[in-house]
């Protein structure tokens, strides 16, 4: 197994991209990763692209040779692969391509995320999304995503002392995060207030508690380590790449308020890079809900089940706090284009690792990005460093 | 949902018939064929489930896909039935009659429709006891 690196990231502006169309924003993505890289699209070995659901979003498959052919490589005949894994998609197709290079097997791979989500009613993306867990046997009785979400937050609310304005932290911490990034949908500072005054979505969450529907595409560049410094100055190394899975339901898991894929995937990745919760400097977590944060943080170890919600409050997650959560602003600030997210996590811990992250910058050199699919069945966990 | 999809879960949808390893007398619902504690020494039957179960968490779902949004809100759960096994169904209750641990039962409601003129899904609900 070779060591691998990460010479180029790329990332469109995530929001309501009315006037821009799914291939569109994948080659914007591509080409800012590839310039970023300094390669150009002949020398690439592979592409692999997360995407949950062209299929139903924007009515295509076949996303891999769509991909490649509008990023101008159908006549290099580049082998692109589509990535699946619902929400984990993009997490998935970085760690599709890290496997690929480490196998020896390919050299110059490109791992993008994208999805185009608003060509369809908010109505006809709730039912989509519903797709993410057991279609047969929740999402039939009428299970929503926030609905299984809700229900993590109704069960761990009644076992831990988590206050509800603890929960509204998490969504203030994010925007504040987003507001200083340039590609976040919500760049607008909240409070605590505006969480607590906004409707009610599942009970207990409300709106602000959820991450938007969101147009999006990332992509970056891995090569084998030993040739990173033919491309870059400032190659940022995969120090552990982990997946694993869990029961699709929620209802069929262990414990309703601990994502067990995320502390198996958790512990995989800290085992690989040789490395504990204290030697990271900031983590990227998928809080496509803010009880999502809550359980990312404990489940991954930086702190016992139950505590989350108080080290949110105390400002231990905050930008100048102990351990930076979120510095992109997260899914709920940054937004959630679902395929494209788990790339986007990457783009942003490579931009911190480098000292390229501008008015959020924090002081690291080790980062973690956790990427969950559906409620917890896929959980994919990248530790990267400098 | 299409046609035949929903009619070849009927028995299951309308009369909570799940399965049972008789390996090692494990309960599943929603039905599995395939025994995850004996895999392929396990023995796999149809049972069907009395209907008896206790509320595990829950949650009002107030905006729903286009399918369920005339319905809202309504109260969603998950349901540990007494012989093991956990299910998401709705609870035909008020949204402040929901707790945990509340006794809940069976019973044959209808779930949804495909459209104004689709065909109408029904299934299992579960309604307070007492």
């Amino acid at each position: 197994m070779r060591d691998v690196a990460v010479i180029g990231v790329g990332c469109t502006e995530f929001g309501e991209h009315w006037g821009t169309s799914f291939r569109d924003l994948f080659v914007k993505a591509g080409a800012l990763a590839l310039e970023d890289a300094g390669v150009t699209g002949e020398n690439l070995d592979a592409l692999y692209v997360g995407n949950m659901s062209a299929g139903r979003f924007v009515e295509q498959e076949h996303i891999g040779a769509l991909i490649a052919d509008y990023a101008g490589l159908a006549t290099n005949h580049v082998p692109s692969t589509r990535v699946e894994a619902a929400c984990a998609s993009g997490g998935l197709a970085f760690r599709q391509a890290v496997i690929a290079v480490a196998s020896g097997m390919e050299d110059i791979v490109v791992a993008a995320g994208v999805e185009k989500m608003t060509d369809v009613g908010t109505g006809a993306s709730v039912d989509m999304l519903a797709s993410a867990a057991d279609r047969e046997w929740e999402g039939f009785a009428g299970a929503t995503f926030p609905g299984l979400y809700a229900m993590i937050a109704t069960d761990y609310m009644h076992r831990y002392p988590l206050t509800r304005e603890q929960l509204a932290q998490v969504a203030v911490k994010n925007h504040e995060n987003g507001a200083r990034n340039p590609i976040a949908q919500f760049q607008n500072r909240i409070t605590i207030d505006t969480v607590l005054n906004s409707s009610l979505v599942a009970d207990p969450l409300r709106l602000f508690d959820c991450s938007p529907i969101t147009d999006g595409a990332a992509a970056v560049v891995v090569v084998p380590l030993e040739r990173a410094r033919e491309f870059t100055d400032s190659p940022v190394r995969v120090l552990a790449s982990a997946q694993a899975s869990d029961t699709i339901a929620l209802h069929d898991r262990r414990d309703i308020s601990t994502l067990d894929a995320s502390v198996a995937a958790g512990k995989r990745a800290f085992s690989q890079a040789g490395l504990t919760h204290k030697d990271i400097d900031m983590v990227e977590v998928h809080d496509c809900f803010t009880i999502a944060e809550i359980c990312a943080i404990e489940d991954l170890g930086f702190c016992k089940k139950g505590e989350a919600g108080r080290l949110t409050e105390e400002g231990v997650t905050a930008l100048g706090g102990k351990i930076p959560v979120n510095t992109s602003g997260g899914l709920k600030a940054c937004g959630h284009p679902v395929g494209a997210t788990g790339i986007k996590q990457i783009y942003e811990i490579v931009n911190q690792l480098r000292g390229d992250a501008g008015a959020r910058q924090v002081d690291a050199e080790i980062g973690m990005a956790h990427n969950v699919g559906g409620t917890g069945a896929t959980v994919v966990v990248h530790i990267l460093g400098v | 949902m299409s046609v035949s999809r929903f009619w070849r879960k009927i028995p299951q949808r309308y009369n909570l018939i799940g399965t049972q390893c008789t390996t090692c007398g494990r309960y599943f619902f929603p039905p599995r064929s395939l025994c995850p504690d004996c895999r392929r020494s396990g023995k796999i039957v149809d049972h069907k489930f009395n209907g008896e179960g206790t509320v595990v968490t829950y949650t009002v779902v107030r905006s729903a896909s286009d399918q369920f949004e005339n319905t809202t809100p309504y109260v969603l759960a998950v349901i540990a039935l007494d012989e093991g096994p956990r299910l998401t169904s709705q609870i035909a209750c008020l949204p402040e009659e929901a707790k945990i641990g509340m006794r809940v039962h069976s019973v044959f409601r209808r779930i949804a429709a495909d459209g104004e003129s689709g065909v109408i899904h029904y299934g299992t609900k579960f309604v307070p006891t007492e």
